[in-house]
C-alpha cells in the first residue's frame, strides 16, 4: 500500500483546531499527573530503594502478622458482601420486573434505588452500632442482649451488603426487562414450573451479568474505608491496615507497598469484570423486549416475595432514619427521651460544625462542576471524535474506577508531599484545598464519564456532524449541540460529583490539613471516639445537603429539561 | 446566487480502512478520478458498500483521503476541516439540532458566519419559501412530517450559499410517493439557485431522474460516469449494465461482419448486431439485451423456446431460452399482441441497434 496521508491529514486537521488540541492536552496531561503518576510513585516507592530494584519493602510488610490477616480479612468479606449484595439485589429486580406490585411496594423499591446515590458512606455503620450495639436499642433494650457485638467480620458484611445491593439492583433491572418474555413463555408452554424456567432460562441468561455484579460489588467492598473503619472493631482490612500504617507507624514505604498490593487485587477484579463479563452480559441480551411481560399474580409466590422485599427495604430505610432519629437522644445508648437538639447545638458551638459544613461544601461545590464537564469533555471526545491518544484518555479515566481511595491518598501523599518525583515542582499544592478538590474531582471522573459516554452514544454522531459541516468549530459544537442535548446528563452529573465530593473520606482522610475541616472526618473522628451523638448529627447534617441537592436536582430536571421534549423523539 | 459556481475534482483518492474483524486493511475508495462540472447534478450510484458514502464524506471533510488530492474550484482542500470548507450536506437522518426551532436551525450556519441579525431574518425567511415551509419558522423538528424535517434539512445546507450541496441518501426514509415528489423537488431547487450537487442514492430511478451525470461506483472504484443515457444503453461492463435496469447477457464469437452489422454466434445461433469498428473476428462478446428491446414472433430473428409467459398489466412478462441461455422479455403493451404460451416454439426480434455489445 502506498504512503497513507490519511493519519497526517487527520492531524493537520487536528491541529487547526487549537481549542480542541489544548483540551487534549491539558486532559493527558491532567490524567497522566493525577491518576497514573501518584500510582506510578507507589510502584517505584515500593520497588526501588538506594541500592536499587529491591522487594525488601514487601519481604518487610508480609512479615507484619496484621497485613496477612487484613489480606484474608478483606477478601473474605468481599467475597461474603458480593455473594449477598448479588442475591439481594437480583431478588429485587425479579420481583419488580416479573411479579405484580402494588403503589406502596414501588414507592420502596424507588426509595431503595435512590438510597446508593444520597447516603453518606458510614451511615449505616453508625445506626448499625445504634440497634444492635452493646448498648443498641434492639439487642439491649428490646431483647435484653448486653454483650452482643456488631464490631467485626459480620458487623462489616452486613452494613456493606446493605449498602452496596441497590447497586445490583439496578443493574440487574436493567438486564431482566432486557430479556424477551417469548424465551421464557415458550419454556412455560412446554410444561416448565415456574422455579424451573427461573432455573433453566432466566438464570442462565443472567449468569454473566451475575459475574459482573459480584465483582463490581467485590470491588466496592474491599475498597470500601469507611465502614469498616467504624464498625471493623479490631477486624482490619486492606484499607483501614493501610490507614493505620501511615496514622499510626508512620510508615510509608510500608503503606506505599500495601496499597501497591490491594491495588493489584482491584485491577485484576476490573480487568475480568471489564473485558470478560461486561462485555458477555450485554451482549447477550441486547434488544429492548418485544412485547409487555405477563406479570406474576400468584399468590403463593408473589406474597412470600413481595415480603421478603418488603421487609428488606423497610429495614434498609429503617436503619437510614436511624441517623437523625439518634442525633436527637440526649445520651447514646442510654437515655432516649426526652429528645434534644443539644448534639447540633453542640457541633455548631463547640465543634465547629458550621466551618466543618462550610469547608465540606465550598470544595464540593468547586469539584462538581468542574468533575461535571470534563467528564463530558472526555465522554465527547471519546465517543465523537478521532485522534491519537483517545485510547489513553478513555482508559486512565475509567482505571480510576479500579483505584480505592484509599490508595488514590497514599499515592497523593507518596507523590505530592515533596513535590512530583520529589523534586519540590509543584510542592505547593500539597496541604491546600486545590489537591483536595483535585482528589474529589479525580474520584467522580470515572462514574461522569460512563453515564456521560452513555448518554452521548444515544445521540445521531451526523447531528454533531451537520453542526461541524455548517462551520462550526469543535468548541461550538460541543457548547452549542453537545451540551445542551445531554443537559440532564450533564446536571445528574454534576449533583452525583458534588454527593459523591461531599460524602467522601477514604483519600481525602489522608490528605487533608487541620486547615479544612471536613463533614466526612468529623463522623469518622467522633464515631472512633465513641461519640456517636456528635457523630450522628454531623451524619443528619450531611444527609439533609446531599437530599437537597439531589431533590433540587430531580426539581429542576422535571422542569427546565429540554432532554425531556427531545428523547420523545429520538 | 452571485457566487461563482465550483467544480470539484478527485484525483487519485483513496481511503483505506481497517476491517474490524480480520484486522486487515481494504480499500474503501480506491484511486478515484473524477470531475464534477460546476452548477451540475452528480449522483453516486451503487450497490451497499461500495464506497458511496466515504466517497462523499472525503468530500465534506470528515474522512481524510489515505491516497489523492482534493479540489473544490481550483483549491486544493484535503487539510481543510469540515467546517472550513464550502461545502454543506444533507444528511440521511436530516441531523436537524433538535433543541432549535426551525428558524433557528436554518440560521445556525449564518450565525456561525456572524451575518448581521436583519440580513439573517431575511436570507432565513427567502429559503424557507424557496422550500416552501413559511409560517413554520416557530416549530420544534419534532413537529414536522418526514418530508418537511428533509426539507428544512435542505434550507440549512442552501442558505449558507455553498458551492457545493452533498446529499447522502436524502430521501431513504421518506415513503415512496414522497420521494418521487421531493426528487422533482430537489432537482427544481438545485437548478433554481444553480448550485453544484452531488447526490448519493442506491435507488436508480431516483438517479436516473435528477442527474445530469450517474456515477457508478463497484467495490470502491468508478465502473462509469456518464449521462443517465449513456449508462442506460453504452454500459461500459456487465456489472453496470446489470446494475442499471434489467439485462440479458449473451456470450458468443464474433463471426463475421459487413459495414453495419456483424455475426455474433450464441450457443450456435447467429445474433445480428450493429458493427463497430473496433470488433474483430475470432473475438469473445457479450451480447446485453433489454427486456423491453426485442419482442417476440413467429418467424424471422433467433429461434427461442418460451418457458414462462406471465401477464403483468402493462406488460407481457417472458422467459425465454436461446441456445443454453435464458433471456428475461417484456412486452409492452400486450392488449393486441399476439401471446405465446409455455413450451412454444417462436423466435426473438429485436433491431442491430437496440442491444449492446461488450
Ligand atoms: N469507519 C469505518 N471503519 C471501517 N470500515 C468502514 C468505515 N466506514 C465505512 N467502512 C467500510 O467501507 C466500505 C464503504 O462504506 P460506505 O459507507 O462508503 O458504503 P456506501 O456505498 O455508502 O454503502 P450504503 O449504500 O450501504 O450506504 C464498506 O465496506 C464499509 O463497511
Ligand atoms: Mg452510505
Amino acid at each position: 500500500m502506498a504512503t497513507r496521508q490519511g493519519a497526517s491529514l487527520d492531524r493537520k486537521k487536528l491541529m487547526a483546531d487549537p481549542i480542541m488540541v489544548s483540551t487534549i492536552v491539558v486532559l493527558i496531561a491532567f490524567l497522566t499527573l493525577f491518576i497514573l503518576y501518584p500510582l506510578a510513585i507507589l510502584l517505584v516507592d515500593s520497588f526501588v530503594s538506594d541500592s536499587g530494584l529491591t522487594l525488601d519493602v514487601f519481604k518487610r510488610i508480609f512479615k507484619i502478622p496484621t497485613f496477612k490477616t487484613a489480606i484474608t480479612n478483606t477478601l473474605k468479606v468481599g467475597f461474603l458482601v458480593g455473594i449477598i449484595s448479588t442475591a439481594v439485589g437480583l431478588l429485587f429486580a425479579y420481583v419488580e420486573v416479573y411479579v405484580r406490585s402494588n403503589k406502596f411496594m414501588g414507592g420502596l423499591f424507588k426509595v431503595v434505588s435512590m438510597l446508593p446515590v444520597v447516603s453518606p458512606p458510614f451511615v449505616l455503620s453508625l445506626s448499625m452500632i445504634m440497634l444492635f450495639g452493646k448498648a443498641g436499642i434492639i439487642t439491649r433494650h428490646l431483647l435484653g442482649i448486653y454483650d452482643n457485638s456488631v464490631y467485626g467480620f459480620w458487623g462489616i458484611a452486613i452494613v456493606q451488603s446493605m449498602t452496596f445491593f441497590p447497586v445490583c439492583y439496578m443493574m440487574f433491572r436493567g438486564l431482566l426487562k432486557n430479556i424477551d418474555p417469548s424465551l421464557e413463555e415458550a419454556a412455560r408452554d412446554m410444561g416448565a414450573s415456574r422455579s424451573k424456567v427461573f432455573t433453566s432460562v432466566t438464570l442462565p441468561l443472567l449468569l454473566p451479568g451475575i459475574g459482573n455484579a459480584f465483582l463490581v460489588t467485590f470491588i466496592e467492598s474491599i475498597a470500601d474505608f469507611a465502614n469498616p473503619m467504624i464498625i471493623g472493631g479490631s477486624y482490619d482490612t486492606l484499607a483501614t491496615t493501610i490507614y493505620l500504617q501511615i496514622t499510626g507507624a508512620y510508615d510509608k514505604p510500608g503503606a506505599a507497598a500495601m496499597a501497591v498490593v490491594l491495588l493489584c487485587i482491584t485491577l485484576l477484579m476490573f480487568a475480568v469484570q471489564k473485558y470478560y463479563l461486561e462485555a458477555k452480559s450485554t451482549a447477550t441480551l441486547t434488544g429492548k423486549a418485544s412485547r409487555q411481560r405477563m406479570l406474576i399474580e400468584d399468590k403463593s409466590v408473589r406474597l412470600p416475595l413481595t415480603i421478603l422485599c418488603g421487609a428488606i427495604a423497610l429495614f434498609v430505610i429503617i436503619m437510614y432514619i436511624c441517623v437523625p432519629i439518634g442525633a436527637l437522644f440526649p445520651t447514646w445508648g442510654y437515655t432516649f427521651f426526652p429528645l434534644t437538639t443539644k448534639w447540633f447545638q453542640l457541633i455548631f458551638t463547640r465543634y465547629k460544625g458550621f466551618k466543618a459544613f462550610k469547608d465540606s461544601f465550598m470544595l464540593s461545590v468547586i469539584a462538581a462542576p468542574i468533575t461535571a464537564l470534563l467528564s463530558m469533555i472526555i465522554s465527547y471526545l471519546v465517543v465523537k471524535r478521532k485522534f491519537k491518544g483517545k485510547g489513553f484518555i478513555e482508559a486512565v479515566s475509567m482505571l480510576a474506577m479500579a483505584v480505592p481511595g484509599t490508595v488514590l491518598g497514599v499515592g497523593y501523599i507518596r507523590g505530592f508531599s515533596g513535590g512530583v518525583f520529589h523534586t519540590g515542582f509543584l510542592q505547593g499544592l500539597y496541604g491546600t484545598g486545590a489537591i483536595l478538590v483535585i482528589v474529589f474531582i479525580v474520584r467522580s471522573l470515572p462514574t461522569g464519564t460512563r453515564s456521560g459516554i452513555a448518554a452521548l452514544r444515544q445521540i445521531d454522531k451526523s447531528i454533531e456532524e451537520s453542526a461541524y459541516d455548517m462551520g462550526a468549530n469543535s468548541m461550538k459544537v460541543f457548547t452549542t449541540v453537545t451540551l445542551p442535548l445531554i443537559k440532564d446528563s450533564f446536571l445528574s452529573g454534576l449533583v452525583t460529583a458534588f454527593v459523591r465530593s461531599i460524602t467522601a473520606i477514604s483519600a481525602i482522610i489522608l490528605l487533608v490539613t487541620p486547615q479544612f475541616l471536613l463533614i466526612t472526618v468529623q463522623i469518622n473522628e467522633f464515631a472512633e471516639k465513641g461519640s456517636y451523638g456528635l457523630a450522628c448529627a454531623f451524619a443528619t447534617l450531611l444527609i439533609a445537603v446531599t437530599y437537597t441537592a439531589v431533590a433540587l436536582m430531580n426539581l429542576f430536571i422535571k422542569h427546565f429539561g429540554t432532554s425531556r421534549k427531545i428523547k420523545e423523539e429520538y | 446566487m452571485k457566487k461563482e459556481k465550483k467544480g470539484i475534482r478527485l484525483d487519485h483518492i483513496s481511503k483505506i480502512y481497517k476491517d474490524p474483524k480480520t484486522g486487515k486493511d481494504f480499500y474503501a475508495v480506491k484511486d478515484t478520478s473524477l470531475e464534477i462540472e460546476p452548477g451540475s447534478f452528480v449522483t453516486l450510484l451503487g450497490p451497499s458498500g461500495c464506497g458511496k458514502t466515504t466517497t462523499l464524506r472525503m468530500i465534506a471533510g470528515f474522512e481524510s483521503p489515505d491516497e489523492g488530492e482534493i479540489f473544490l474550484g481550483n483549491e486544493a482542500i484535503n487539510e481543510l476541516t469540515p467546517n472550513k470548507r464550502d461545502t454543506a450536506m444533507v444528511f440521511q437522518s436530516y441531523a436537524l439540532l433538535p433543541h432549535y426551532n426551525i428558524f433557528d436551525n436554518v440560521a445556525y450556519g449564518l450565525k456561525l458566519r456572524k451575518v448581521p441579525k436583519e440580513e439573517i431574518k431575511e436570507r432565513v425567511t427567502r429559503i424557507l419559501e424557496l422550500v416552501e415551509l413559511s409560517g413554520m419558522e416557530a416549530r420544534m423538528t419534532n413537529q414536522l412530517s418526514g418530508g418537511q424535517q428533509q426539507r428544512v434539512a435542505l434550507a440549512r445546507a442552501l442558505v449558507i450559499e455553498p458551492s457545493v450541496l452533498l446529499f447522502d441518501e436524502p430521501l431513504s426514509n421518506l415513503d415512496a410517493k414522497l420521494r418521487v415528489s421531493m426528487r422533482t423537488e430537489i432537482r427544481r431547487i438545485q437548478q433554481e439557485v444553480g448550485i453544484t450537487a452531488v447526490y448519493v442514492t442506491h435507488d436508480q430511478s431516483e438517479a436516473m431522474a435528477i442527474s445530469d451525470k450517474i456515477i457508478i461506483m463497484n467495490k470502491g472504484v468508478v465502473a462509469q460516469m456518464g449521462t443517465p443515457h449513456e449508462i442506460y444503453y453504452h454500459p461500459n461492463s456487465e456489472f453496470v449494465a446489470d446494475f442499471i435496469g434489467e439485462a440479458n447477457f449473451l456470450k458468443g464469437k464474433m463471426i463475421s461482419h459487413d459495414d453495419k452489422v456483424a455475426q455474433i454466434e450464441v450457443d450456435g445461433l447467429p445474433i445480428t448486431v450493429a458493427y463497430e469498428k473496433n470488433m474483430k473476428e475470432g473475438n469473445d462478446y457479450t451480447v446485453v439485451l433489454r427486456p423491453e428491446a426485442a419482442s417476440l414472433s413467429e418467424k424471422g430473428g433467433v429461434p427461442c423456446t418460451v418457458e414462462l409467459s406471465r401477464f403483468m398489466g402493462s406488460y407481457q412478462n417472458y422467459h425465454v431460452r436461446v441456445g443454453n441461455t435464458l433471456v428475461k422479455l417484456e412486452e409492452h403493451n400486450p392488449k393486441n399482441k399476439r401471446i405465446f404460451e409455455v413450451g412454444e416454439k417462436c423466435t426473438l426480434v429485436f433491431e442491430p441497434t437496440s442491444v449492446h455489445v461488450l
